[in-house]
């Protein structure tokens, strides 16, 4: 009986109390919720700034190097001449070594974690990829140096530093990726897929090779993209490995045991010795315009192909 | 029953190439661990370098790299978890929102080279900060933000909508439930992210090339606008730069390096998975 006595009294201060609070919230909030606005629209605002700084920099090489020089095939920075040719064909020719090797590891180890694996192992491994992830570039690099490089040597190329020396890293250096976003395209892959074709009387390879990856083929699309934008940025352990010289090597497969240079290695060798403002430093920052470029390519292909999809199904699941 | 026996290989050569692929995950560590154990002591990591960097310790470089990386998450934090907030929270699905995504995925895709030289035009000669902590925190600091934003925002998204529905029908403002019911429960996954993100930076060399990384400094860094080493670089420096510099010390650095940033992968799994556990909805 009491409490019902009591409860007129609640109701007129439970009111008053509420809105002294929210007058002392609104203008904090108005604050807050401006800020966190702000925040949200930051990654387009630093995307620009990015873009905005490099061409600031960078355009220079642009406008000042000759056109034909500067897609020409001989890199002298003492010479004054800067053709972006070679370091093209240096980052490509480490790239594409990179994603032979990695991609088809990176696939079938993911269709390994995904569709035969028992759990157990499962737990096991995926953190151990996470590991393979973490670990740093230059300590990568750094093993390459000093193991790699000599061991490929001593099989009989005249060097130990070659394009495949940086392939080889770099497949591994991109492999986490690989699989990571290989596996969660087969994880969406409906499981009535999988168990309308074993009902059938396919066996399991035959429900992965023809049923599995062909409808988790555009995720698998995105993860060879990301992987390969991964390949073309890596920068340390590309510049201890691969030679760095800045030459266009003779076409064909034997240029893959020949020392090379990349774009990315290039920035960092030389950018530490470049006055600030000449024409070499504008030209390091093109190469750099050239990078920005090509990854957000990749990048912007690859979400587009992924179409939110994998957003909106995550956050249905939830 | 030759289908039997394709699946029988099939499955055969996938296991055999994920072994490719997980073993030498193994050796590394295992390689790395081994050779670079003999060089560790306490005096390695609390002497600096001497003779040229072929004698004494790792310390100025271990200092400056814990230096960075508090550096990175004062950048990144507030930035990385308010755009998560907004992601999570405030934002619907509509073009604006798409843009902020497919800007998140390129700030993901672009080359820590890149990142280097946007610290070097912008925070270094731009804004006047000099090579500096200060220089390379801010850079390290906005390529983090994609990994703090991505896993925050996923943690945020994880607290059941019924929070949400319950502390608003009480008469709170969006705000109030955002910070008081949501965001607590969102705090561990919220740190995971960052620890995962500041073990990345640590890690990373190429963004601190231009922008803070001292060859070799006597003195530790005064302040945020001085020079520092860094673990990373000075990894780099002593095996390609210094001419008959002792492997030991070069494999006891890296090991330094793998052991610091694996801790903080690690702490950052641990976190994450003894959360999971005790999660109860």
């Amino acid at each position: 009986m009491t409490s019902k006595e009591n409860s007129p009294q609640r109701t007129i201060s439970l009111p008053a109390l509420v809105r002294e609070k929210i007058s002392q919230y609104s203008w904090q909030e108005l604050v807050i919720e401006n800020l966190i606005r702000l925040a949200g629209v930051s990654a387009i605002l630093i995307i620009a700034l990015i873009f905005f700084f490099l061409l600031r920099e960078g355009s220079a090489a642009f406008l000042d190097v000759p056109l034909r020089q500067l897609f020409g095939g001989r890199w002298y920075p003492i010479e004054e001449l800067y053709g972006f040719w070679p370091l093209i064909v240096g980052s490509f020719l480490v790239t594409v070594g990179a994603v032979v090797i990695s991609v088809p590891l990176g696939l079938l180890t993911a269709v390994y974690l995904g569709e035969i694996a028992p759990s157990w192992q499962r737990e096991i491994l995926k953190p151990l990829i996470e590991v393979l992830a973490g670990i740093p570039s230059i300590v990568l690099g750094f093993l390459g140096w000093v193991v790699l490089a000599p061991l490929i040597q001593r099989l009989g190329a005249p060097t130990g530093l070659t394009a495949f020396t940086g392939s080889l890293i770099l497949a591994y250096m991109a492999l986490p990726t690989i699989i990571s976003i290989t596996e969660d395209a087969l994880y969406a892959v409906p499981k009535e897929y999988r168990d309308g074709s074993l009902a059938l009387g396919a066996t399991q390879w035959q429900t992965i090779w023809r049923v599995v990856l062909p409808a988790a083929r555009s995720g698998i699309v995105v993860a060879i993209m990301l992987g390969i934008g991964r390949a073309i940025g890596e920068t340390m352990a590309v510049l201890m490995v691969t030679g760095n010289a800045a030459h266009v090597p003779e076409l064909g497969l034997g240029a893959f045991f020949q020392p090379v240079r990349t774009m990315t290695a290039t920035i960092a060798a030389e950018m530490g010795e470049v006055a600030s403002g000449s024409l070499h430093y504008s030209v390091l920052f093109g190469i750099g315009i050239v990078l920005f470029l090509i990854t957000f390519g990749i990048n912007s292909l690859a979400s587009r192909l992924v179409g939110g999809n994998g957003r909106r199904r995550r956050r249905g699941q939830l | 029953m030759k289908r039997q026996q394709t699946q029988k290989m099939a499955v055969a050569l996938i296991t055999a190439v994920a072994a490719i692929v997980i073993i030498p995950i193994f050796l590394v560590i295992a390689f790395i661990v081994l050779r670079g154990l003999s060089a560790l002591s306490w005096e390695f990591l609390t002497q600096p370098p001497q003779d040229g960097m072929t004698e004494g310790g790792i310390a100025p470089a271990l200092l400056g790299t814990v230096y960075l990386t508090l550096g990175t998450a004062i950048a990144a934090m507030p930035i990385g978890i308010g755009a998560a907030i907004y992601l999570a929270e405030y934002a619907s699905e509509n073009r604006l929102t798409r843009i902020i995504r497919l800007a998140i995925v390129n700030l993901a895709g672009i080359p820590s080279i890149v990142y280097g030289l946007f610290g070097l035009g912008a925070f270094v000669l731009f804004l006047n900060y000099g090579t500096s902590i200060l220089a390379g925190s801010l850079t390290l600091g906005l390529m983090t933000l994609p990994v703090v934003i991505s896993t925050a925002e996923e943690a945020i998204s994880t607290v059941p909508q019924e929070f949400r529905v319950v502390s608003l029908s009480l008469g709170a403002t969006r705000w109030q439930t955002i910070r008081h019911q949501v965001l607590p429960h969102a705090v561990p996954g919220i740190i995971t992210g960052v620890i995962l993100g500041l073990g990345r930076a640590a890690g990373e060399t190429a963004p601190i090339l231009f922008t803070v990384a001292a060859f070799y400094l006597p003195n530790l860094p005064k302040s945020i606008f001085d020079q520092t080493m860094a673990l990373p670089y000075h990894l780099f420096v002593i095996s390609t730069q210094v001419p008959g510099m002792p492997l030991s010390v070069q494999y006891g650095t890296a090991l330094v390096l793998l052991l610091l940033v694996l801790s903080l992968t690690l702490i950052a799994t641990i976190i994450r998975t003894s959360v999971r556990r005790r999660r109860q909805w």
